[in-house]
């Protein structure tokens, strides 16, 4: 038996590493994909004062401490029994759909993307960000720079920091946002807009337009079929801040669709000793291993199954490019783990167009921003929809707010048996008997979690900007066959 | 001339250290033209073997984030200690343990009981399943790294040549940091604090201040608090204080009271000790029954005033790793 370490993989937000077992033929005879850590914030939680969580389980993730700031919050608001006013509501969801449009870009450009853009067996050290601009041009490095600047921008007014946001508490938040604020995010919105549209073109033309990629998209080794999650609104539009969960089968039927507080009617959590990260399931169809079908309780919360979750889009946007999705790959649901890259491109588009309609309510400029609980403090469950899968926080306090029990699901561990299984996929696909192991090929097993888990575009650190930069395009030889200068 | 190497990593951390870094937008080109960025897993695929084959203090710079958690942070501290030249105890985990180093307020074995036995959606079967570092599988032996039972900051376990604070640290104070080392002057001292100021948060807050009289504390969700008031002359426990300036004090001008991310202000060994000998001179009593009561309407001081330095406190645990 031979076994291949990835250790460790990379452009992903935390820690991880890949064993890939080969038989004697040379062919895969297993696949471990374990996470190395533990924190502990569910037990060093406990003592705090519950209205300190939301500041306190940002640091769970500095990459979308948001979806944590929203989810304690919104759990806190439910242990306190407060309704908070439509304009806190507003600006949270606003601050909340500004993030996500940020989120997914820079996913899509410096993480997944180097994988399609640059080519999966491209010498690592091009897999980045500048390979990506090397591609496609200095003009859509500048645009992801710059969209990464004007999302900050919003953020920090609306959550008082860049990173770990500081403005939700039980019952609003502490800061509203006056004309002048309203209309300076307006404009950033509208540019939003227009980004989203921009990055869904360019999915096409650097994806969609090569056979070699939808040859890739579709097949069999990065296909799964199991359950989808996603949160819904009232009308089953895809919803990131609020409503409730839904999940259907993998046929696309509804399976169930539940309230925060029912969260531990529907998901259970499985623990194998090789591995810190546990292992979620439906509770109804049970943990069955790492098989995919109907019988098998893993489920995906990803961009994609949000999608398929849902019945639509909540703006006029992003429903088009939903129904020229499911249109062009055969209709719902779609099971093609790499179309998550596709999803995640129409729900930046959907977050742009949401942020925007905010940001023109009437409401948002109100100053009836908080609401001072009066109930004694007991019980609550706060779900948000993370980028990387739904986020359950649910917290259990003395009378005096205090937290005695903290109970978190935290967004790609929703998805730890399915990125398991995709791994195991792939590397089955990829590696037969006889098959040289390159370091193109490991890639291409990374590329089946890195579909799942989007992360931040630290890589955006090579990006052109208004700096001088000199980009070498090289053949295969390494022959610079073109030289991109920018001064 | 070769480009001086740059390698930046994290251990038991979140990654925000890492978007400020990101934050500091277009400058990062400066950055990436001044440097040869040779390790850095989560924007790059450079592996830890790709680390292992480097020559001793090949590395010019390393920016290390994260507090020490487990032995895969510690085995990966000492061996960019050997590859570095000059290493940075970057960002409040990797500076004072941070929010991870709450663990230290209760044990492993607490956390692990918690997190694989009774936790309301954990299948528990046979007294429970926990993480074992060696597992024999039926294709092999895997491992993962052995959690340990206290939290440590950066310095605790390798030699740290300097320290950036905060949580994150602010972009523009980064760039500070970036631009002196680019700017080829002398570095300073070994042991110096970069990237921050030598005041306390107060001092950069614009709210007013009073003279403090404090006979009741409330909790941040209590009260609407005057947005021009110094909110502990209000009543709102605020580390203010007892925290290095350098934020541009965020927390406070967003409405909300300072956490203390920044650490101890100059000077100062213990940021909780420090806390306390704030208070203690504007509670509104001179009896010692009431100031008891006045004292003990603060919800959680121990997790409050080292919510990010417990690692890195006076206070220390009995037992160790």
């Amino acid at each position: 038996m031979k076994q291949i370490k990835i250790d460790p993989i990379t452009r992903l937000e935390g820690h991880g590493k890949i064993d890939i077992f080969l038989n004697d033929d040379g062919e895969v005879a297993n696949t471990y994909f374990q996470i190395p850590e533990l924190r502990g914030f569910e037990q060093f939680c406990v003592g705090r004062p519950v209205e300190e969580m939301p500041r306190i389980t940002t640091r769970i993730c500095g990459v979308c401490p948001e979806a944590h700031h929203m989810a304690s919050a919104k759990a806190c608001d439910a242990v306190f029994h407060v309704e908070i006013p439509p304009t806190a509501k507003k600006l949270r969801e606003l601050l909340y759909n500004v993030f996500y449009a940020g989120d997914h870009t820079t996913h899509f450009y410096a993480l997944g993307g180097p994988d399609f853009v640059v080519g999966p067996d491209a010498p690592k050290a091009q897999r980045n960000i500048l390979g990506v601009v090397a591609k496609v041009g200095l003009e859509v490095g500048g645009k992801v720079i710059e969209m990464r600047r004007r999302t900050q921008e919003v953020i920090k007014i609306l959550g008082g920091k860049n990173t770990h946001q500081v403005t939700s508490l039980p019952g609003g938040v502490s800061k509203g946002i006056n004309e002048e604020e309203r209309k300076l995010i307006e404009e950033h919105c509208k540019w939003f807009v227009d980004f989203g549209k921009f990055t869904i073109q360019v999915f096409n033309d650097i994806v969609l337009k090569n056979k070699a990629y939808v040859d890739l998209i579709l097949s069999d080794m990065f296909s799964m079929k199991i359950y989808s999650m996603g949160l819904v609104d009232e009308k089953n539009r895809v919803n990131f801040y609020d409503g409730k969960v839904r999940v259907v089968d993998p046929d696309g039927k509804e399976f169930v669709k539940y309230s925060p507080n029912d969260y531990l009617d529907v998901v259970s959590e499985h623990v194998e000793p090789w591995t810190y990260l546990k292992f979620p399931f439906l509770k109804k169809v049970g943990w069955k291993g790492f098989v995919e079908g109907k019988d098998s309780g893993i489920y995906r919360a990803t961009p994609l199954s949000r999608l398929n979750a849902a019945d639509g889009m909540p703006t006029p946007a992003a429903q088009e490019e939903y129904d020229r999705m499911y249109k062009t790959l055969g209709g719902k649901p779609v099971h093609a783990t790499l179309a998550t890259h596709w999803a995640r491109t129409i729900e930046l588009l959907s977050a742009a167009e949401m942020a925007l309609d905010l940001v023109r309510d009437p409401e948002i400029t109100g100053t009836n921003i908080r609401a001072i609980p009066t109930a004694t403090p007991t019980e609550g469950v706060g779900i948000v929809e993370a980028p990387r899968g739904t986020l359950t926080h649910h917290y259990i306090t003395d009378e005096k707010g205090i937290l005695r029990k903290a109970n978190l699901i935290v967004g790609t561990t929703n998805n730890y048996a399915p990125i398991s299984l995709s791994i195991n996929k792939a590397a089955r696909g990829l590696i037969k008997k006889g098959t040289t192991v390159t370091d193109g090929i490991l890639n291409t097993v990374e590329m089946a979690f890195r579909a799942y888990d989007p992360c931040f575009g630290c890589a955006t650190h090579t990006l052109p900007g208004q700096m001088p930069l000199v980009v070498n395009i090289r053949n295969k030889d390494g022959e610079i066959i073109q030289e991109i200068k920018r001064n | 001339m070769a480009k001086p190497k740059l390698a930046l990593y994290w251990a038991s951390s979140c990654g925000g250290c890492e978007i400020a870094v990101l934050d500091i937008q277009e400058k990062i080109l400066d950055v990436a033209n001044a440097f040869d960025i040779v390790f850095w897993p989560v924007a790059m695929d450079f592996k830890y073997d790709d680390v292992r084959k480097m020559e001793d203090k090949s590395i010019d710079l390393c920016l290390f984030n994260g507090a020490i958690r487990n032995s895969e942070n510690a085995e990966l501290a000492h061996l960019l200690r050997a590859k570095s030249k000059a290493l940075v105890a970057f960002g409040s985990c990797a500076h004072e343990g941070c929010i991870p180093a709450l663990a230290n307020l209760t044990t492993k074995d607490a956390i692990l009981k918690w997190v694989y036995k009774d936790s309301p959606s954990t299948v528990s079967l046979n007294g429970g399943v926990y993480p074992q570092t060696h597992t024999k599988m039926p294709e092999g032996e895997i491992e993962i790294p052995e959690m340990w039972g206290t939290v440590k900051s950066l310095d605790q376990v390798i030699d740290v040549d300097y320290y950036v604070p905060g949580c994150p640290p602010q972009p523009f104070q980064i760039w500070n940091v970036i631009e002196y080392i680019l700017s080829g002057k002398p570095l300073p001292p070994k042991g110096s604090v970069l990237g921050a100021d030598d005041k306390t948060c107060c001092d950069e807050c614009p709210r007013e201040r009073k003279e403090k009289k404090i006979k009741k504390f409330f909790r941040p969700y209590e009260i609407l608090p005057d947005p021009n008031e110094c909110l502990l002359d209000q009543g709102i426990i605020c580390m203010g204080p007892a925290t290095r300036s350098g934020c541009g004090a965020l927390c406070t001008k967003a409405n909300m009271p300072c956490r203390g991310c920044y650490g101890a202000p100059p000077n100062v060994v213990d940021q909780g000790a420090k806390m306390v000998s704030a208070l203690s001179s504007v509670v509104d009593s001179q009896d010692p029954n009431e100031i008891d009561e006045i004292l003990n309407q603060i919800a959680d001081p121990l997790g409050t005033f080292y919510r990010f330095s417990m690692a890195h406190s006076i206070l220390k645990r009995v037992d160790k790793i």
